[in-house]
């Protein structure tokens, strides 16, 4: 873990990435392979750049997604399904 | 050099003499003098400072630590309600660890509306992670603003500091002072390090967010911070007694040495305790008397050095924990509950809302805590000393 500074400064840009807060989800997104167009809307509108570019679909990134269901709202092919974190 | 002043100026002069950058202040009775003063200097250009007039005190503290957060010396003034209207702020001036120097005129806290003095309003604030001073009279005014400074932008430190001051009783009250002169200031207090600058050249992000995986460790830092800072301050009250000739300590006995029964208390109704424990003494009653001048960091160890063999301990405040009673006699109650040998200790509440506090109170306060003693129980606990049964 990082040493906290007084305060809780962070000194250097880009000091979040080191936090994790995936955990905060409580509902997945899934996506549909098959179904995806990469026409990267979700890219675009996840508000925690948790969405990646891939080279079949999108894909998210686990330990920052907090499950807020934007990509699946979002989705124009309707790809994305928001999935219930069972443990 | 002597000059006589109400101790609203007092503070307004020592945040001068200890040239602050930014002041963001909204005026409330009865601080008010406090922005009118510092606005003069500004205008008239004895005091090279951003002067901010915010629409609120909540606004006012919001400035104020943005402000401190760019590395700027930040100093202001509130009041009561406006003090309640800073709450979350002042927990996030702390959280951040930036020393901005408050004024707190102590004035008591609505409803009923009531512009007079009490303590209820900082009193409230006591869990925030500021330092608190509380001055007797307008010498301590001056003199506990620039000791805020001085600890709170201490390295060892970084916290805000507020000094109360009663309201009207020293806000508005004239005395003599003795006004520091400023290359002393100058020499006492050196220029503010900050520990984080906030510079677009130079991103960086103050006040980040605590996950509970950190929030828990920021607290222990600054319960330790505000704990250990006591230390600094003894120095500081040190370096401060060389350089300007007074001195002082964050508790101030008076009579003790052989006192059987001591009153605690704090700001300006020490004045009037001190005249009460005269008459009292030369009646022939061992009774002595402990000034509380910093609350925050509660000075329990000093507290209890001061008490000595004291058998009774009435500690006499002008505000109330609703639902409980004393705040302070709550506190220091604490600390003596796991020794084996302690004083009895009896609670009173007066004062409030400018209530006048006058010496037949103390007399009261020391008789009714004998007679717990002998009585093994106060009859009422807290005491209300100068409450009008009648209107009841």
């Amino acid at each position: 873990m990082t040493k906290i500074t007084l305060g809780l400064v962070a000194r250097t840009p880009g000091a979040s990435k080191r936090n994790k807060t995936g955990g905060w989800r409580t509902l997945r997104p899934v996506i549909d392979e098959t179904k995806c167009k990469k026409c990267w809307l979700c890219v675009i509108y996840c508000p925690d750049s948790a969405m990646k570019k891939g080279k079949k679909s999108s894909m998210p990134d686990y330990d920052y997604c907090k499950g807020c269901g934007i990509c699946a709202k979002e989705c124009p092919s309707k790809c994305i399904t928001m999935v219930e974190e069972a443990r | 050099m002597m000059q006589i002043m109400r101790g609203n100026e007092a503070t307004a002069l020592a945040a001068k003499l200890c040239r602050p950058n930014v002041i963001p202040a909204y005026p409330i009775t009865p601080s008010t003098m406090f922005p009118e003063r510092i606005s003069e200097y500004v205008a008239d250009g004895e005091l090279d400072a951003y002067f901010l007039l915010a629409e609120s005190e909540h606004s006012a503290m919001s400035a104020a630590i943005g402000a401190s957060a760019t590395g700027a010396r930040v100093c202001t003034a509130t009041a009561s309600q406006g003090l309640a209207l800073m709450h979350e702020m002042l927990f996030i001036a702390a959280g951040m660890r930036l020393p901005i120097v408050m004024a707190v005129g102590n004035r008591a806290l609505s409803a009923p509306i009531n512009i007079w003095c009490d303590h209820q309003d900082s009193i409230s604030e006591r869990d925030a992670g500021w330092i608190h001073f509380y001055a007797e009279n307008n010498q301590e005014c001056i003199d506990f603003m620039i000791m805020a400074f001085k600890v709170g932008e201490d390295k060892r430190v970084y916290l805000p500091a507020l000094v109360g001051l009663d309201a009207f009783v020293l806000t508005h009250t004239m005395e003599p002072v003795d006004v520091p002169e400023q290359e002393k200031v100058d020499r006492f207090l050196p220029n503010y390090e900050p520990h984080c600058i906030l510079d677009p050249k130079n991103p960086m992000t103050i006040g980040a967010l605590g996950t509970p995986e950190y929030y828990m460790e920021t607290r222990y830092a600054l319960q330790k911070a505000l704990m250990d800072s006591s230390a600094v301050i003894d120095e500081a009250f040190l370096q401060f007694g060389e350089a300007f000739g007074r001195t002082y300590q964050r508790v101030a006995s008076y009579k003790t040495a052989d006192a059987e029964t001591v009153i605690i208390s704090m700001g300006s109704m020490t004045g009037t305790a001190r005249v009460a424990v005269d008459r009292m003494r030369a009646a022939g009653k061992k009774v002595g008397l402990i000034k509380i001048s910093v609350l925050r960091p509660f000075p329990h160890k000093e507290l209890k050095a001061a008490i000595g063999n004291a058998k009774t301990v009435a500690v006499a405040e002008r505000a109330i924990s609703l639902g409980y009673g004393g705040p302070i006699y709550a506190e220091l109650a604490g600390h003596f509950v796991n020794d084996a040998k302690r004083p009895f200790l009896t609670s009173f509440v007066l004062g409030l809302g400018g209530r006048d506090i006058l010496p037949e109170h103390f007399e009261e306060i020391v008789a009714k805590s004998e007679k717990a003693l002998a009585a093994g129980k106060m009859e009422e606990m807290p005491g209300w000393p100068g409450l009008n049964r009648e209107v009841l």
